[in-house]
């Protein structure tokens, strides 16, 4: 990992991915720090290419930004607009202090333990490589997450059903 | 696939890597260090303009939108600027440009204002990936079907701070509706796609077409209902006029757009036209076998038969846009959800167990043919069955027009018995 | 200057305490959700990074646990959201300072 495009590219996406991510913290409007959060996801795509993560970068866009974004736009819209600011409640401060502190030691840990790093870009990670290990070493795994998201999709579809349509289904 | 450029000359347009090349290698020399660069993306630039920007955006896609749309209808189209009207969409674009871009005072103007330059910048990433030529394509990355997919997630994005930042309760419908819309057709048009790559073997785009090439067949032959989701959904995700209930102007309207005018709705107005373009050109890669066409491409230029392809396609966009009726936002909904979903899934099912039979064939050359022909019967069959199970009764709905008297309603006074 | 695993990892760690102390800190329960999405976010980007990074014999399981972990996040995300819905719907309310209900 050298060279004048990589370190531009890091140094960039670092600065929009964590200003992206302080503007979901400071921006009074929810709407707006559901755009910055959408911001904070494609930076970490780009870090993702980066990483020579490929696949899991476009996996990242197409759910998070296609899927996972709308949806949170779908709460916000379907809650109404007296309850669409993005203020703190009172325990902030103390949460803040932890996830400082917690932050202090994150950096402590890394800037002080020697890393043993590998040379160039490892063999073995390109999509298909990523299908075959998913497919043989992890698939129960991979058959569990199915199950998953299907639990998933039939409890989200329980949970938001309004009486009406209840009602509507006993009589039928 | 074997390589068919046989000379690398300056003069071999099968290749415009070639011409460019040269250009460039001789400007080097003459030129001071870096300076080059510069040129280099302005040839680009002008290059694509002509290749593809002129003739497809402006011309097919304005125009002659507007022109076969006319002629469907039984009316003209533009024929008063220039020869034949070629004129329109310059005349359009400097009427656009001088007319005041409005801002509602209730508006939240930042949002308002970076909504049109988040909607354009996909429409150009998209063609990244997409490959005019043998060496013609930008960045050949190993998922770029992936990548398409991921970078059009995008324009909804945009389309949603346009209609919620404009403050108006119409834009915010389309808004609305265009993110339900983009939720819920993803879904079959990623399992549509995922029956051709599951075929093929592959998420590359070139690959997809060295697929094509090497077993002289179309996906759109052995995966035929998988094009004709992707048609539907792919209109669905951009708004195409059969399924606009985004900007639907008798509903709400302009949906999105209400707000919006001069160049920041002109904007909205091309890159729609760009991201069908685009959408054209993906299925001609993923479904018509990109820029080979079974041996001609030795003679031809391959990025004139991708364009034609595209074109083609984009004729697609087109008729459906100037005969079908609009439909209504629930019954778009249910039918991405109780239609285009499981016959996706139907349709992953067979071609799952085609490519598992195929691969104890040791992918046999004979075997594709006889998939395209299951394949296609299958389709017809399926749909048919799952239309009916559907509750879906052509006897029961007439389909020629019958005049009012035979139906036995108005007898006029002189036959009444 | 070059970036390293220490750029990738900090990156990380900042952003899961960004995400962390999001969490911690709103009262709209939506707000509550996106911090937890930008900590899982910062989860994966570690993941990767030590997959690229370290001495391993078969690098590809980082990446196996952040399509799991992708996963895991879109039921969640559509859980929670329903459950927000479902508590406005009941309570009028998505302030999480206001669910008190179990409050003796």
């Amino acid at each position: 990992m050298d060279g004048f495009g990589v370190s531009l590219a890091f140094w960039v996406l670092a600065a929009i991915t964590l200003v992206a991510a302080g503007g979901v913290m400071v921006s009074r409007n929810l709407l707006h720090a559901v755009l910055f959060l959408i911001l904070t996801f494609v930076g970490v795509a780009g870090f993702f290419v980066l990483l020579s993560a490929d696949f899991i970068a476009m996996a990242q866009v197409i759910i998070y930004v296609g899927a996972i974004a709308v949806l949170v736009l779908f709460a916000v819209l379907l809650t109404p607009r007296a309850s669409r600011d993005n203020g703190e409640t009172r325990w902030a401060l103390p949460g803040m202090l932890l996830a400082v502190c917690l932050a202090a030691i994150f950096l402590f840990v890394i800037h002080d333990t020697a890393w043993k790093t590998r040379d160039g870009v490892p063999q073995g990670l390109s999509a298909s490589d990523l299908g075959t290990a998913l497919l043989t070493t992890w698939v129960v795994p991979f058959e569990i997450a199915s199950v998953l998201l299907t639990a998933a999709l039939v409890g989200a579809i329980m949970l938001t059903r309004s009486p009406e349509e209840e009602a509507e289904d006993a009589l039928a | 696939m074997t390589p068919f450029l046989v000379s690398d000359k300056w003069y071999d347009i099968r290749d415009l890597g070639n011409l460019s090349r040269a250009l460039l290698d001789a400007a080097d020399k003459i030129l001071p260090g870096g300076v080059v660069y510069v040129l280099a993306a302005l040839i680009g630039f002008v290059a694509s303009f002509l290749l593809f920007v002129l003739p497809s955006q402006l011309i097919i896609g304005v125009y002659g939108e507007r022109r076969i749309i006319g002629r469907m209808q039984s009316r003209l189209g533009p024929n008063r600027v220039g020869p034949f009207g070629l004129l329109q969409p310059i005349a359009d674009a400097i009427k656009l440009i001088q007319k005041e871009a409005l801002t509602p005072t209730q508006a939240d103007r930042v949002v308002m204002y970076i909504a049109p330059i988040i909607f354009v910048m996909p429409a150009v990433l998209l063609w990244a990936v997409i490959p005019f030529g043998e060496n013609m394509v930008i960045a050949d990355i190993p998922v770029s079907l992936m990548y398409f997919l991921a970078v059009s997630a995008l324009p909804v994005i945009a389309t949603f701070m346009a209609g919620w930042s404009s403050n108006n309760k119409y834009s915010l419908f389309g808004a609305m509706r265009i993110v339900s819309m983009a939720i819920s057709y993803e879904s079959p048009l990623v399992l549509a796609l995922l029956g051709a790559v599951v075929m093929s073997g592959t998420i590359s785009l070139s690959g997809m077409v060295a697929w094509a090439d090497q077993y002289t067949i179309w996906m759109v032959f052995v995966q035929p209902l998988a094009l004709v989701i992707y048609f539907i959904c792919v209109s669905a995700e951009l708004n195409r006029t059969p399924v606009d209930i985004a900007e639907a102007e008798s509903e709400i309207v302009a949906g999105y757009l209400t707000e919006y005018s001069g160049m920041k709705w002109g904007l909205f107005y091309g890159m729609d036209i760009g991201y069908a373009l685009a959408a054209s050109g993906f299925a001609a890669t993923v479904f018509l076998g990109g820029w080979t066409l079974f041996g001609l491409e030795k003679w031809v230029p391959g990025w004139m038969i991708f364009i034609g392809k595209t074109h083609l396609f984009y004729f697609l966009f087109i008729w459906t846009r100037g005969t079908l009726p609009r439909l209504r936002a629930d019954q778009l909904m249910a039918f991405a959800w109780k239609f285009l979903l499981p016959l996706g899934v139907f349709n992953l099912l067979i071609v799952s167990t085609e490519r598992m039979l195929w691969a104890e064939q040791d992918y046999a050359k004979g075997l594709i043919y006889v998939f395209a022909l299951v394949n296609i019967v299958l389709s017809v069959g399926l749909v048919y069955a799952w239309a009916r199970f559907n509750g879906y009764r052509p006897e029961r709905t007439p389909t020629r027009p019958r005049l009012v008297k035979q139906a036995g309603g108005y007898i006029p006074v002189g036959e009444r018995p | 200057m070059t970036p390293g695993i220490e750029h990738f990892l900090t990156v990380g760690a900042l952003l899961f305490c960004l995400g962390l102390a999001i969490a911690l800190s709103k009262r709209n329960a939506v707000g509550v959700l996106m911090g937890v999405e930008l900590m899982l976010n910062a989860v994966n980007l570690t993941l990767i990074t030590f997959s690229r990074f370290t001495v391993s014999p078969n690098p590809i399981a980082g990446h196996t646990f952040v399509v799991f972990v992708l996963t895991v996040a879109a039921a969640e995300a559509a859980v929670a959201l329903a459950l927000a819905v479902a508590v406005y719907r009941n309570r009028e309310t998505i302030d999480v300072d206001r669910l008190n209900l179990l409050r003796s």
